[in-house]
Order: structure tokens, then C-alpha cells, then sequence
């Protein structure tokens, strides 16, 4: 489905990415796992289009959509939950999810998808009419996620989901993260709770400042001895 | 002073507070979107009145269709000077698209002193407009009755617009974070023309309104209206349409007021404004419906 060549990207004089390759299969749920500043954060926003790159190409589907613009992006299906979880804290949990569904005008999709959200996060539903900014960590991150399901995407990109979340709400999540995944989504995560995420992950790949170091289905790297010392610790 | 009088100088101060706070709308949307504090807003709001002056004079439109022209070509004019001056600038500092907001404010006066002339022209008053109504003795003219009627329909509009369209959810989740507004797939490009679009046209509208009461126009018109304003828009709390509406009402009431009640003290009219400027800030530094 989605096919990352050869991906540079720079900040200025600073290499960011070095060159990284991979893929994620349709129907698949594949991670990035790494350290801060390995490089991971500046991949999904390449994909999006946020971020400029620099060589390399992104396919999707086998079409090329490098450094296409990001409304262009998310038209084809691919949406982004970004770091930081980024609601709209000044409007309502309503309104943050019809600004997910932006680009669609179907009514009644909108609708049922907005139910599904619910059913999948029944606490957003209480709070429909609260201002985004009043709702707790894990109900932001829950509503951000919502928020990019409403453009009914093929591939859900989540940049950091359990960042800041008590242990049990992080639980929860990679539950939901799972049932999404279930319902047919492809899912491209990211993660420095590399023990959850490889945990659920079809496929995973180790980034090491700005380059693939390892990769391998999800439940080889969490047996793999590398990975235990740097990422699970020990 | 009689009733009569009050309420007369009362609907004077209602119809210049809305003038003053459709101007400062255009300053608080665009701020409120794209963080800058357009310094050529007050020119615009000059500009469409020659728009309505060469209507008139070179075209021989009738008023009316002049008037309606000269909001589109004034929307233009706004659309075109974010592209020129704004959008290239939108990633720099922001000190960098302030010095440009304030570039333009001079261009726009210059080009308008070089093409249009220095000198005061007349603005057209229609014959209808400048009629007046005696309600049960208090004397209004139909041109403040005008001005009240349309600046009420064009903020039900806004309101509709802002809170009740794709394009206002758009304004608002810009407001916030370009960045997400982005991911959710919105044409962040195509919102700010269209605010822009917005605030010129109601800069437009208020320009006709303030020329029909002070019918001379000239290339710095806009200079001591777009300051008031945004003050206006200051004191009501930038980025808060209600907030700018308020601050409007406030300085269109005081300079009525003043020249009504205290005329020795009229011409101390913007130390006055100013003063509340200062007032509203030391209690409430965000203005008065403004977020922190």
C-alpha cells in the first residue's frame, strides 16, 4: 500500500533522515519504534506532506505523492494523529470531529462514522458539547483519534499515542488501536513504548538516528536482544 | 437636553459604533486566523471608497451598483495583498509580515495620492439616504437607519459564516493550529484568502457607511478610522469577534457622546479613546472577551 524509497529529509544543515526505506501492507499494522530524535516524528510528517524531502520517493498505491501538498494527502486517504495529541481545545468535541470529516460532504457518512467514534470512545460522547481543551489527557488523545477517523481513512498514522498516559489508559488504547485495526484500517505506528507497539505490530522497524537499523515481524524484534537492551529495557 | 435629543445623538452613536466595529472585525478576523495585525486595513477601507467615487464619477453606475462593485473590487484588493505582501512572508519572523503590513498601509496611500489626487473629493450622497425621519420628534437621518440595518444583517451573516459553515470551522481550527488544521486535510491557502475576502468586504461596507456621514473622501481617510478601530478591536480582545463589535460600540459612543455633551473637550476625542485603550489593559491585559 504505502512504500517509503530511499527518504531524505534535512532541517537546515541537520540530516534528519539518512536514507530510509519500507512498507506497510495493506491491512497491516506496522510500527516504528526509536529513541527521541531517531527520526520517526519527521517520517510521518514527510508522508503528510508537512516537512519537506529532500530525495527519495513515498508511494501509495504505486502512485508517487512526495512532497505533495497535505489537504492533497489526506484526500487519498491517509491521515495523521499527530505528537502532543493537537485537539482544537477551542471548540467542542463536535466540532473537532467535523473538522476531521473537512474534506467530505456526505452527510449520512459522516454521521454513521461519527457514531462509530462513540461506540468506539462512548466517554467522548458525553462530553459532545465540552470544549476540547477541557477534557483529560487520555480523553484528548482519544478524541484526536477520533477526530482522524472521521475522514474514513485507509491508513491511520499515529505519531506517539501513548505519550504522557497513565499505564492503564495506555491499555485502553492499544485495545481501541487494535479494534480499528480490525474494522479494516491499516495502521502505521509510532512508539516509544516499543513493548506495546511491537506487542500488536504485524511489522516492526528499529530507527536509529535517521536510519532503519533492524526490522522484522513485530514478535521477532521483541525477542530479539538488541532490541531488549535499547528498547525494553534489558 | 431633552429626550429627544438623547435618543437622537443614541442612534448616532449606535450607527458610527458599527462602523468602527465592521472595521475592527476585519482587523480581529485577520489577526484572529493568521496572527498579524494588518496595518493596511485602514487603507482598504480608504480604497473602496474611491472605488465607489471612480464608480460613480468615471463609469456613471448608478450608487447602488457602485456601492456593491466596490465591495467585491474591495475584497480583491484584500485577496491580492495578502498574496503580494502576506503569503511569502507567512513562515518568517513575525516582525518581518508587520513591517510589510505597514509597507503596504504607505503604498496604499501614496498610489492613492500619485492616482487619485490629494486633494478632497465629495462623495456622492444619494437624495433618498439623506432623508429624515421624525419618530415622534426624535429626528434621524435614513442613512443611520441604513447603516444600522446593514451592519446588523452583515453580522448575522458573519455569524452564520463563522459558526455555522465548513469555511468558518475551517477559520476557527486556523485560528488555533495551522499545522493540525493541515492534517485534517484543510486548504489552509484558500482560508486565508477567504478572510481576507471577509474582513476587506466589511471594510468596505463601513467605508461607505463613514463616507455617506463624512462625505469627503482623500488617500489618509483611513488613517484615524483604522486606528480607532483597532483600538476597538484591542479593547474587545483581538481575535474575538464580539469583543471587536464591543470595542466599536464603545469609541463610536464616546465620539458622539463627547461632541454632544462636552464640546470644548471634542477634540481631546482620541486621547479619550486612547485612554480607555490604556484603562481596559491594566485591568484585563487580553481585552475585554479576549483568551489568554
Amino acid at each position: 500500500m504505502l512504500e517509503v524509497k530511499d527518504l531524505h529529509v534535512s532541517y537546515g544543515a541537520i540530516k534528519a533522515l539518512k536514507g530510509i526505506s519500507f512498507r506497510v501492507e495493506k491491512g497491516s499494522i506496522v510500527t516504528l519504534i526509536g529513541s527521541n530524535g531517531a527520526g520517526k516524528t519527521t517520517t510521518l510528517k514527510a508522508i503528510c506532506g508537512l516537512v519537506k524531502v529532500k530525495s527519495g520517493q513515498i508511494t501509495l498505491d504505486g502512485d508517487d505523492i512526495t512532497n505533495k501538498p497535505t489537504n492533497e494527502i489526506v484526500s487519498r486517504k491517509i491521515t495523521m494523529v499527530p505528537e502532543g495529541r493537537r485537539i482544537f481545545p477551542n471548540l467542542t468535541v463536535y466540532e473537532n470531529l467535523l473538522v476531521g470529516a473537512y474534506q467530505r460532504k456526505d452527510k449520512e457518512g459522516i454521521k454513521q462514522d461519527m457514531e462509530w467514534a462513540f461506540s468506539l470512545f462512548p466517554r467522548l460522547k458525553e462530553r459532545i458539547n465540552q470544549k476540547g481543551g477541557t477534557l483529560s489527557g487520555g480523553e484528548q488523545q482519544m478524541l484526536a483519534i477520533a477526530r482522524a477517523l472521521m475522514s474514513r481513512p485507509d491508513l491511520l498514522m499515529l505519531d506517539e499515542p501513548s505519550l504522557g498516559l497513565a499505564p492503564i489508559i495506555v491499555e485502553e488504547l492499544f485495545m481501541v488501536i487494535e479494534k480499528i485495526h480490525q474494522e479494516g484500517k491499516t495502521i502505521l505506528l509510532i512508539e516509544q513504548n516499543a513493548y506495546a507497539a511491537l506487542n500488536i505490530a504485524d511489522y516492526g522497524y528499529v530507527l536509529e538516528t535517521g536510519q532503519i537499523a533492524l526490522h522484522g515481524p513485530g514478535k521477532q524484534l521483541l525477542g530479539n536482544e538488541r532490541v531488549k537492551q535499547a528498547y525494553l529495557g534489558g | 437636553m431633552t429626550w429627544t435629543l438623547l435618543l437622537q445623538h443614541l442612534a448616532n452613536g449606535v450607527a458610527l459604533g458599527f462602523v468602527f466595529g465592521l472595521v475592527a472585525i476585519g482587523y480581529t478576523l485577520v489577526y484572529g486566523v493568521v496572527k498579524l495585525v494588518n496595518f493596511a486595513h485602514g487603507d482598504i477601507f480608504m480604497m473602496a471608497s474611491f472605488f465607489v467615487y471612480y464608480g460613480i464619477v468615471l463609469f456613471s453606475f448608478p450608487w447602488w451598483f457602485s456601492f456593491v462593485c466596490a465591495i467585491f473590487l474591495t475584497a480583491l484588493l484584500g485577496i491580492s495583498i495578502e498574496k503580494v505582501a502576506y503569503k511569502p512572508l507567512r513562515d518568517a519572523p513575525r516582525i518581518s509580515s508587520l513591517c510589510s503590513a505597514i509597507g503596504m498601509s504607505f503604498l496604499l496611500e501614496n498610489f492613492a495620492t500619485v492616482v487619485f489626487g490629494g486633494r478632497q473629493k465629495p462623495f456622492y450622497q444619494p437624495q433618498i439616504l439623506s432623508k429624515t425621519l421624525d419618530i415622534g420628534g426624535v429626528r434621524i437621518q435614513l442613512v443611520t437607519v441604513v447603516t444600522i440595518l446593514v451592519s446588523v444583517a452583515a453580522l448575522l451573516f458573519l455569524n452564520y459564516l463563522v459558526y455555522r459553515t465548513r469555511m468558518g470551522l475551517a477559520m476557527r481550527a486556523l485560528a488555533h493550529d495551522f499545522d493540525t488544521a493541515r492534517l485534517m486535510g484543510i486548504n489552509v491557502d484558500r482560508t486565508i484568502t477567504f478572510t481576507f475576502a471577509v474582513g476587506s468586504s466589511l471594510a468596505a461596507i463601513s467605508a461607505i457607511f463613514w463616507a455617506l456621514r463624512y462625505p469627503q473622501i482623500w488617500p489618509f481617510m483611513g488613517v484615524f478610522p483604522g486606528w480607532r478601530a483597532f483600538t476597538a478591536a484591542i479593547i474587545g480582545g483581538i481575535g474575538s469577534i464580539k469583543g471587536a463589535m464591543t470595542g466599536g460600540f464603545l469609541i463610536g459612543m464616546i465620539s458622539i457622546m463627547l461632541v454632544a455633551f462636552l464640546p470644548d473637550l471634542a477634540g481631546y476625542r482620541d486621547a479619550f479613546i486612547f485612554m480607555m485603550l490604556v484603562l481596559v489593559l491594566l485591568f484585563k491585559p487580553t481585552g475585554l472577551f479576549g483568551e489568554a
